[in-house]
């Protein structure tokens, strides 16, 4: 609630009001502060301390980043979907497509193009899928999803059906760093500086009013409507926005592994993608951070040795922090370090 | 005339598979509908009574009736302790919680099942009597289609009489209604569902043992057939019976006859036509407007 009132509040900032301390953390929101620099840190120096598990490394950050692309319509504008591997899908095939069939390898506007064609399949399902919610919003991103997966797997003359598309020939970044299969120092650091940008970008537009608003519409829609906020106008572009971020999410993947198929488009995709989210805390700029690295280093080692008994605990992850850590491994972090600050203040 | 007998034994197979999918579904959406929880662990319950009914039936040598039986009971008593211990405590969080919680649980479920039975698909043998055809008149048809088709008759007329001449029905209905006031009249709402939602998984139990026969029995099954049970739930309108039952034939017939046909990607089709109806009818086929 206190959300909304901000977002409301925000513009009107006369001179005078500004030395005010709500002014002053309104003001102060969206400063840079110095730990926001440690993932980036954190990812650098993986490169250097890990150079055997960079291919891991990338994966990690194209989950990072889908993450982040869902954290966008559901933790911000509150959109309940478990649907997103359709724009995930839509920019691997776009990827995939292009390259498998000597079209278009050059990697960044492949990129430019997996995110055009996911934003316009997000701006065609929203503009339907908005007019509903709950239930019923969820089973229509499924099924959008499926009739995606589904026509994929029909078209196979083009995209290889079940099989997908092996082997696809992407050409070197900037026409210097080819992607080596082996040796996945070139996919790691791509992968980073897109990520990096897409990043700055989110991070931009959650603070912006169109942010806020977003945050306004998750937390009270009928208030939104109420102050003359264009609703529903603000949902499709948040979704079309999200969508082509997944999108670019989906290319990276297909390039960085070389190969497309049909669990692009997975059920299965779009719910890991959602416990990585809420795993790590929706709604907050580093949840998706925080979850992917929780959730994949845990499913890299652990999955392999003892499937079944990684999705056991997996399963009681699931069901504790839903029962008691509703926001998320940053929420509880957050009530850790509150608790903490309250007692040394005092 | 062949073509007669085509569609009608076509259409047999189609209802036989719908009402499986209706006696599955039926618990989910009234629990959804009162409570307006989203269970996407349903199927597991499902999965978990069919575990229960073909392992007594194949290594307690139990009739076929009484592991029914079985199934029921002990899927309706598991899911009291999980509705008291767990479910109860996030009726007033948000949807996502619930999603998250529940696929946790069919997480569970799986890795428990595969863990204490295995990980391979369970065979279920029918008893003498549904095996084999039976001659209806104008067309000889396997015996359990018949069977299955009369018990899913047999559940919605149960549904819709407990629904509409009991108590308990009245007090149901109320409650998805008007929540508060049915509290402030004294229904003791808490109590309502959690009998609701045994009854409802223990219904969700014997669709999974009746479906056995030909949806299979495997560790995966919670997951497999999720976005189906989801599918009918939503197209046949929260808390609406007859709408889920009309809504499971209508799939199940669809599935049935696309498989038949187009068993390349004919699923595309139940897809579209989901979105279609959902799109016309936001709320399912009978399911009522949101206020």
């Amino acid at each position: 609630m206190s959300e909304v009132s901000s977002a409301v509040a925000a513009p009107p900032l006369a001179g005078a009001a500004i030395d005010h301390p709500a002014a002053r953390v309104l003001i102060g929101r969206h400063r840079w502060r110095w730990w926001e620099a440690l993932p980036w840190i954190a990812a650098l120096a993986f490169y250097f301390a890990f150079p055997d598990y960079l291919g891991f490394g990338t994966q990690l950050l194209v989950g990072i980043l889908f993450a982040l692309a869902l954290d966008l319509a559901l933790g911000y504008a509150g959109i309940i979907t478990l649907g997103h591997a359709a724009f995930f899908g839509t920019g691997a095939y776009t990827v995939g497509l292009l390259a498998f069939h000597g079209i278009w390898s050059e990697p960044i506007s492949g990129l430019l193009l997996a995110a055009a064609a996911a934003a316009v399949v997000g701006l065609a399902s929203g503009l339907v899928l908005l007019r509903t919610k709950g239930l019923t919003l969820l089973m229509l991103t499924i099924c959008t999803m499926a009739l995606l997966q589904e026509g994929a797997n029909m078209a196979h003359d083009f995209t290889g059906g079940f099989d997908g598309l092996p082997s696809l020939d992407i050409a070197p970044v900037l026409g210097m760093f080819e992607f080596n299969p082996l040796y996945a120092n070139t996919q790691y650091l791509y992968t980073l500086a897109v990520l990096w940008l897409c990043f700055l970008f989110v991070r931009t537009l959650v603070y912006s009013p169109f942010g806020q608003s977003l945050t306004g519409i998750r937390e009270n829609m009928l208030r939104m409507h109420a102050v003359g906020a264009p609703v529903r106008r603000r949902l499709v572009i948040c979704y079309v926005i999200s969508a082509a971020i997944a999108g670019i999410a989906g290319g990276l993947w297909a390039q960085t592994n070389a190969y497309v198929n049909l669990s692009a488009l997975d059920l299965d995709r779009s719910a890991t993608v959602l416990i990585i989210l809420i795993l790590g805390g929706y709604g907050r700029l580093y949840g998706a951070f925080i979850g992917a690295v929780a959730y994949m280093a845990l499913e890299h080692f652990l999955a392999r040795i003892y499937p079944t008994a990684w999705q056991l605990e997996l399963g009681l992850l699931l069901v504790l922090v839903a029962l008691f850590a509703r926001n998320g491994i940053l929420g509880l972090g957050e009530g850790l370090w509150r608790r903490y600050h309250i007692r040394s203040g005092s | 005339m062949d073509f007669g007998i085509n569609f009608a034994s076509i259409l047999l197979g189609g209802l036989a598979a719908g009402t499986v999918l209706f006696i599955i579904s039926v618990g989910l959406s009234v629990t959804m509908g009162l409570m307006g929880f989203v269970n996407l662990a349903h199927g597991a319950f499902a999965m978990f009574g069919g575990y229960v009914i073909v392992l007594a039936m194949n290594r307690a040598q139990l009739g076929f009736g009484v592991a029914l039986a079985l199934g029921f009971l002990v899927t309706a008593a598991l899911s009291v302790g999980l509705e008291r211990l767990l479910y109860r405590r996030l009726y007033r969080a948000g949807e996502l919680d619930q999603v998250l919680f529940t696929i946790g649980l069919i997480f569970i479920f799986i890795a428990g099942i595969t863990l204490a039975v295995g990980p391979e698909s369970q065979p279920i043998s029918l008893p003498a009597a549904l095996r084999g055809q039976l001659n209806l008149g104008f067309v000889q048809y396997r015996t359990y289609s018949v069977f299955l088709i009369v018990v899913g008759l047999l559940i919605v007329a149960g549904i819709w009489l407990a629904f509409e001449r009991t108590r308990i029905g009245a007090q149901i209905r109320a409650t998805v209604d008007n929540r508060r006031m049915a509290e402030s009249l004294g229904i003791n709402v808490d109590r309502l569902f959690t009998i609701t939602f045994a009854f409802g998984s223990g219904i969700a139990a014997l669709g999974g043992g009746l479906g056995a026969e030909f949806l299979g029995l495997d560790p995966q099954y919670a997951l497999k057939y999720l976005v189906y049970f989801l599918i009918a739930v939503s197209v046949g309108g929260l808390g609406s019976v007859v709408g889920v039952y009309l809504a499971s034939l209508l799939l199940g017939t669809l599935d049935f006859v696309l498989k038949l046909y187009l068993p390349q990607g004919g699923t595309i089709f139940i897809y579209a036509l989901t979105i279609l109806l959902l799109l016309w009818r936001p709320q399912g086929l009978l399911g009522r407007k949101e206020a």
